[in-house]
């Protein structure tokens, strides 16, 4: 069997990992016109920042591929051609395919802004844009950033690393308003100001006014002000990269449709990652989940049904992380920004520091618990993961909760003062008694 | 400052007797607040945390001209203060009065050594405090390093020399500090009396009960990162260096074929020198001299020393530890084989990003493990905790913890089993 992958990210590259464990004979080929190697994409600020060189953000080191027998291609596909089963490169020859898997990832969303394609305006998804900005930020004193998400965050701290003033523009009350409860986005909040970023609330980018030069000078919003700046960060998402599959039958809408099985609408033809669109997401889950580790389990599944072991796509319960400035963030199962009709919401928050821990549980009688967020507290994947699947009510969590403690040794511990404040919140409950210290031994001893 | 204090200590070198002491105390104190003034400003002033920025984009810290002026400096102190120390004597005269009030005799080369030691150790100790001073793990275990240099590697064997008893390193235990256990060496303690005696008993008991006891329960690191004076430098003085470790699976396999060369090398002349002590030194004759010198210089002074110290700023700050060091050697196979200790990997929230990989000052590719989910159990590590400090996403966690699953994957990352290590 001949496997082409197009795109050498998470995505493709766990699908040939999988696929050299399952089919060790197998021909696979990865294709990627961005970079030789697989790279770490949320590893890129740190590229811009000087924390790390371009050999550290490659998982694999460059003798892994050759090793395992996969084949790399540093070449765009231009074409692709679904009944010859060929797919066109611009440089080398075509490669035909057994099974064809599209990868390839997302670009920057832009909304059409006039002025959007004036110099010093970029996106960073890509290693070309982190690149660019280098380049572009060298004589910055005033930079905008539009959007009020993970990248944006990121960009304001890499460019705050080189002591460019920044300002974000950002469409809802409150940072990340589409996911983070105002608590949160709080804390949140805090960290930017701790770090000199400006953030201005329910401002929306409605044109980039530029110099003689072609270049960027100033934005304007859509509270009327005109902010100077000589660089535009645009971080309001990113969108499939469907290019490939025009003329190709293959079914599209804002990603390419797939199925359970993470196959397109033409046999043999499968998507995974940042690129596909999920025709029926489970309840609760998007169509679209542009992640690292979702592109992770998507590869890996996908290579089973390409193996001949039909897999359905099931992440589990979802789970994400990240890092605003110096403030750790996890997050496990679902919590809304606000919490629906029949869930509640227990929120604790340290008196001082920044650290917060919310549960979301349900509030009919099983008060099983749906969701966590975590800040600057580090928790234990598989404990939540297990809670979240169980469907434990949030009493019992609370009385384990020294189970999911991940923070390293001799940090405070505050689990007493989480279980004492639900308490007190609480009053008509029976109380809840802390049972479980922090530490591996009691986790393992626990059922 | 720090460029000051050195120039006014490079002209105590060559000044002339009565300029030598202001110059060396005005050096001496220049550098030090140079060291500290600098260390606040960059890590004190700011917010806590992990602020890697331009590690590697400015010279000092990349390898650049300025790193390669350090490392020769470095090694030429080394050079000198172990073959000509005789130039070192104005350095060494000012010490004189310190020497005789910690140890009641004249400094020599080796007073002046501990002293510019421990000095680094607590200078550039107090810059890792506040650089990592969000981490307590971080903040306890930098203070333990600077605790036992200046203690139990500086003040007590002095006060032992002033109360007229072997100079003892109880913080050194063969076979780092092989000669403690060669005929030689016991036979001379023994000349002194209880103290003496107790004296190898301690050596015994932390070589061989101790030692693998405490890496049982805690990993190699309760030396190596918590004790250790070579550690505690490293720790300290060489953190700006840690990320210039090499990752790359070569060095791994020189690694494996160098240090626990050095480790079987130690174990075998020990059992050769007791076995012709036993037989009226008919076997070796006086080759027990030879070796100490030969050993002592090759390993002593050129591995540990001019490389190990002096390239800090070109190869990183464990080259010593984790190519030489046969200690780290014995703790090493203690802690893979017989240990409670590992780095738990927190299920599917690694993003490969490689912070961890960067900051391991042995060379370990921590994310390798990481990204699939694996726990971190690794001979080389010294349980600096640095990986899990710098991972931006919660990942690592240092932990003591039943032997049973120790080596048991996360279940929420179908670990791939491809080759990474042989
Ligand atoms: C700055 C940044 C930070 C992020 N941080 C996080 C994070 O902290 N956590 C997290 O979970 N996610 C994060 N993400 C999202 C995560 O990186 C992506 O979800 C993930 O990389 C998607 O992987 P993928 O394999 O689907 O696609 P990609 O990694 O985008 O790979 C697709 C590849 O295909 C190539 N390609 C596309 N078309 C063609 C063609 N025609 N011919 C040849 N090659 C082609 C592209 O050049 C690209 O190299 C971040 C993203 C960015 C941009
Ligand atoms: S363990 Fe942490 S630091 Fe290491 S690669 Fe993974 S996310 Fe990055
Ligand atoms: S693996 Fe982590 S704890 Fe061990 S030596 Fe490396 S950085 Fe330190």
């Amino acid at each position: 069997m001949h496997l082409v992958i197009i795109g050498n990210g998470i995505a493709g590259v766990s699908c040939a990992q999988a696929v050299r464990r399952l089919q060790p004979t197998a021909r696979i080929t990865l294709v990627s016109a961005e970079s030789a190697h697989h790279f770490s994409r949320p590893a890129l600020m740190y590229l811009y920042m000087g924390h790390l060189r371009w050999p550290d953000v490659k998982p694999f080191e460059d003798w892994y591929w050759t090793e395992n027998r996969l084949e790399l291609v540093h070449d765009r596909a231009t074409h692709l051609d679904a009944a010859a089963r060929t797919v066109h490169l611009a440089a080398g020859p075509s490669l035909t395919y057994d099974a064809l898997l599209l990868a390839t990832g997302a670009t920057t969303r832009y909304y059409d802004w006039p002025g959007q394609h004036l110099r010093g305006v970029q996106g960073l998804v890509s290693k070309a844009d982190v690149e660019l900005m280098a380049e572009t930020t060298l004589q910055v004193q005033e930079a905008v950033i539009v959007g009020g998400g993970l990248i944006g965050v990121e960009m304001a701290e890499m460019l705050r690393t080189r002591g460019h003033g920044v300002t974000m523009l950002v469409r809802d009350r409150h940072y990340w308003g589409s996911v983070l409860p105002p608590e949160e986005a709080a804390l949140v909040d805090a960290q930017l100001r701790r770090h000199g970023v400006r953030v201005h609330y329910e401002t929306e980018l409605t044109e980039v006014l530029g110099d003689d030069a072609g270049r960027v000078r100033a934005v304007r919003t859509s509270r009327g002000t005109e902010l100077p700046c000589q660089w535009l960060g645009i971080a309001t998402g990113v969108t499939p990269a469907l290019d490939l599959t025009a003329g190709t039958g293959i079914d599209t809408d804002r990603g390419i449709l797939v199925d359970d099985y993470l196959q397109t609408s033409v046999p043999g033809i499968f998507a995974a990652g940042d690129c596909a669109q999920r025709r029926s997401p489970g309840p609760g889950e998007a169509a679209i989940e542009p992640l690292w580790y979702t592109g992770r389990m998507q590869g890996e599944t996908v290579a089973h049904t390409i193996c001949g072991q039909p897999t359905a796509y099931r992440r589990g319960p979802w789970f994400n992380s990240a890092k605003f400035f110096d403030l750790e963030y996890q997050t496990y199962g679902q919590v809304p920004a606000r919490p629906g009709a029949d869930e509640a919401s227990f929120w604790w928050q340290h008196p001082t520091a920044a650290l917060g821990l919310r549960l979301h549980y349900r509030a009919d009688a099983s008060r099983a618990l749906l969701g966590v967020n975590a800040l600057g507290l580090r928790l234990r994947h598989d404990v939540c993961d297990q809670w979240l699947r169980r469907g434990v009510p949030v009493g019992e969590v609370l009385a384990q909760l020294g189970a999911a403690n991940f923070d390293p040794e001799f940090f405070a511990q505050h689990e007493p003062a989480i279980v004492a404040a639900y308490n007190a919140r609480h009053p008509d409950e029976p109380a809840v008694v802390l049972r479980r210290r922090k530490g591996l031994l009691s986790r393992l001893l626990s059922v | 400052m720090v460029a000051l204090g050195l120039l006014a200590l490079a002209v105590t070198a060559a000044a002339p007797a009565g300029l030598r002491e202001p110059a060396f105390w005005l050096g001496v104190a220049l550098l030090s607040a140079g060291a500290l003034g600098w260390s606040w400003y960059k890590f004190g002033r700011g917010p806590g945390g992990v602020h890697h920025n331009n590690l590697w984009a400015r010279g000092s810290t990349s390898r650049g001209a300025v790193a390669w002026a350090t490392g020769v400096a470095l090694t030429g102190f080394y050079v000198v203060l172990y073959w000509w120390p005789e130039y070192l004597e104005n350095l060494i005269r000012p010490l004189d009065g310190l020497s005789q009030a910690l140890r009641q005799r004249p400094a020599d080369q080796w007073f002046l050594y501990g002293t510019f030691y421990t000095l680094a150790v607590l200078l550039m100790g107090t810059r890792a405090l506040l650089k990592y001073r969000h981490s307590p793990y971080q903040r306890v275990r930098t203070a333990s390093v600077m605790f036992f240099q200046l203690g139990f590697a500086w003040l007590l064997p002095g006060v032992l020399l002033a109360l007229q008893q072997p100079e003892f390193y109880f913080t050194y235990f063969w076979p780092l500090k092989y000669d403690y256990l060669f005929p030689g060496g016991v036979q001379s303690l023994l000349q002194n009396g209880h103290l003496g005696a107790f004296m190898v008993g301690w050596g015994l008991i932390m070589s061989f009960v101790a030692t693998p006891v405490l890496t049982y329960f805690f990993g190699k690191r309760w030396y190596c990162s918590w004790v250790c004076g070579c550690g505690g430098l490293a720790e300290t003085a060489g953190d700006p260096y840690r990320h210039l470790s090499d990752k790359r699976r070569e060095a791994w396999r020189y690694e494996v074929s160098i240090v626990y060369t050095v480790l079987g090398f130690i174990v075998v002349t020990t059992a050769l020198l007791w076995l012709n002590t036993r037989l009226g030194g008919a076997l070796l004759g006086r080759l027990s001299d030879e070796f100490s010198r030969t050993y002592g210089f090759v390993v002593g002074a050129l591995f540990s020393g001019v490389v190990g110290v002096g390239f800090y700023p070109i190869l990183g700050s464990r080259v010593w530890c984790r190519y030489g060091c046969p200690m780290a050697a014995y703790l090493g196979l203690l802690q893979k084989h017989f240990s409670r200790f590992r780095i738990s990997t927190n299920g599917g929230q690694c993003i490969s990003c490689g912070n961890c990989s960067n900051v391991c000052e042995m060379g370990i590719d921590v994310k390798q493990y990481a990204q699939r989910g694996e726990p971190i159990i690794r001979a080389a590590c010294v349980g600096c905790g640095l990986c899990s400090t710098a991972c931006p996403r919660g990942v690592l966690n240092l932990e003591n913890g039943p032997r049973e699953g120790r080596y048991q994957p996360s279940q929420l990352i179908r670990a791939e089993s491809l080759r990474i290590l042989e």
